[in-house]
């Protein structure tokens, strides 16, 4: 049997996968999130408070923390319609500060304080199911006409609008995905750390949840899932430098995105890896 | 087969004080080939952004099959059935050729997010299924079946250009705009582009051709327009167009 300590690394990893897929949804339509922690913090916040104040069974709490990272998704894929690129960053990363300083302000939800007496409920299988669930998920959606519209929309939106994409629906679909994604992860978080506080869903981790799926790769999902991975492990193998941990940390990603610029997992390394593999490399 | 299918009626559009067209009358019998000739900037693509939604109309009006579609988004001109191909290839170059082309049919399929989902891994929904052999179909038409799962932006030039043919032609247009279609084809590949184009217009498809190579012209369209500094000069068949003064004019002078 795993130790708890490992099972806790596992755990948290589990979350910064589906945190950094929560990323990888947006921007596999092109549309680049810097607020995915403010989504995440809705999922927290919404789900703990359902259990904590109203004893709202935990599969219950986890939808709804799901539910409203997917409507406020929804509501800021609007403003975020007009905007494209860098634009479209500095605008969601004001929308995660915002979800902070809310928080902070809403003594209910414990201001600066934090929010604390919340149950244990997550355990490694619901982190592991619902990671299951998102690989079947993104697996079929790569094939499938919405995954394709997806795709069309961030290799070049006036030719996916001519052939007839409605890029508004389709990016709205998308933002609202991801923020159901995020609102997820955010409420397994809530369920296992019990304690959760504004600080904990900043502008730090939104821009680590980006960073992950960028470092894997944004070819596939896969990018993000192997990105969230090793950089969550990471720390814990690099325990023996001590003090030097963080600088060799942020040394090894910038050594990785040097090399590898397209991400771990890019193109070519997914057509060799693939069961088509062969067929796909011969022509790449 | 007889009476417009594309109609615009003084369509103007300026980019600042640039005026592009200028107040520009235009109809586009249903059935035929219409080709769209002039010299460089002379507001061509303008027009075909225009009609296809790409640029919102500066003034005028533009009825597509009787219908004032001047304000309609251009995904929803494309699902009412025209489609168009770009002078520069703008292929999606993350997909392979196939994905391509199903992209193409996406407004004539349905299926949001969570639809695969309800699939089994073994078995695709009746509709992607259908979309795929359906995609075959038209590669077939174009003569790039065999090219099916490679990369879009991998095939040699010409094949792009057919490719973005296969791509318009899924969304089932009953117009289809040509941008250039033959620019930068070798004869042989012109040759092949001009049956292809032939073979098209006979499936019921009305051909708007943007072109200028003069033989291509010459050899397809029933009526030709000339545009000039954004407005029209001269209209009519061709063998008429090419002795008119005007063009003869604006082409060398």
């Amino acid at each position: 049997m795993l130790s708890d300590h490992a099972v806790s690394i596992l755990i948290f990893a589990g979350i910064d996968v589906i945190m950094a897929l929560s990323f990888y949804l947006p921007a596999s339509a092109g549309q680049l999130s810097a607020g995915q922690g403010g989504f995440m913090a809705l999922g927290a916040y919404t789900a703990a408070y359902l259990t904590v104040n109203h004893q709202v069974p935990f599969p219950l709490a986890l939808a709804a923390g799901g539910l409203v990272g997917g409507l406020v998704g929804l509501a800021v894929g609007f403003p975020a319609l007009r905007l494209r690129g860098l634009y479209l960053v500095l605008v969601t990363f004001g929308f995660g500060e915002m979800v902070r300083v809310l928080f902070l302000n809403l003594p209910a939800f414990g201001g600066p304080a934090g929010f604390a007496g919340i149950p244990p409920a997550t355990t490694i299988w619901h982190v592991l199911g619902l990671l299951v669930l998102l690989a079947y998920f993104f697996t079929r959606l790569a094939g499938s006409r919405m995954g394709r519209a997806f795709a069309a929309l961030r290799d070049d939106e006036a030719a996916a609008e001519a052939m007839g994409v409605n890029s508004t629906y389709v990016k709205l679909t998308a933002f609202a995905a991801g923020g159901v994604i995020a609102g997820l992860g955010g409420a397994l978080y809530a369920h296992y750390t019990l304690f959760i506080d504004p600080e904990a869903f900043g502008v730090g981790r939104s821009l680590f949840v980006m960073l992950y799926a960028v470092f894997g790769g944004l070819a596939s999902f896969w990018g993000a899932v192997a990105g969230a991975t090793i950089l969550s492990i990471l720390p814990e193998l690099l325990r023996w430098v001590k003090d030097w941990r963080e600088i060799l940390y942020g040394l090894l990603v910038l050594v990785m995105m040097l090399v590898r610029p397209q991400g771990l997992l890019d193109a070519a390394l997914l057509a060799r890896l693939s069961p088509r593999g062969e067929r796909a490399a011969a022509h790449g | 087969m007889s009476g417009p299918l594309l109609t615009v009626e003084g369509l103007s559009r300026s980019f600042g004080s640039l005026v592009v067209l200028a107040g520009l009358d235009l109809a586009v019998e249903a059935g035929g080939i219409h080709a769209i000739i002039g010299p460089n900037g002379a507001g061509k693509t303008t027009f075909f952004n225009l009609v296809t939604g790409a640029l919102d109309a500066g003034s005028g009006r533009i009825r597509f099959d009787g219908v004032d579609i001047a304000h309609l988004p251009s995904y929803r001109r494309t699902a009412m059935g025209m489609c168009r191909t770009f002078q520069n290839i703008r292929l999606f170059g993350s997909m392979t050729v196939l994905e391509n082309v199903l992209l193409g049919l996406h407004c004539r399929t349905r299926g949001g997010l969570l639809a695969p989902l309800l699939e089994t891994p073994f078995r695709r929904s009746p509709s992607e299924a259908a979309a795929r052999s359906r995609a075959v179909e038209v590669l077939e038409m174009v003569g790039l079946a065999a090219r099916a799962d490679q990369a879009a932006v991998e095939l040699p030039y010409g094949e792009q250009r057919r490719l973005e043919i296969a791509r318009a032609l899924a969304s089932g247009p009953r117009l289809l705009l040509l941008d250039e279609p033959s620019a930068g084809m070798n004869p042989q590949e012109t040759l092949e582009l001009e049956t292809l184009i032939e073979h098209v217009n006979q499936l019921d498809v009305t051909i708007l051709l943007i072109e200028h190579k003069m033989s291509l012209v010459m050899k397809l369209s029933r009526i030709v327009t000339v545009l000039n500094f954004g407005q029209k000069i001269a209209e009519g068949p061709p063998e008429r167009v090419q002795r008119d003064p005007r063009v003869i004019e604006a082409y060398l002078g």
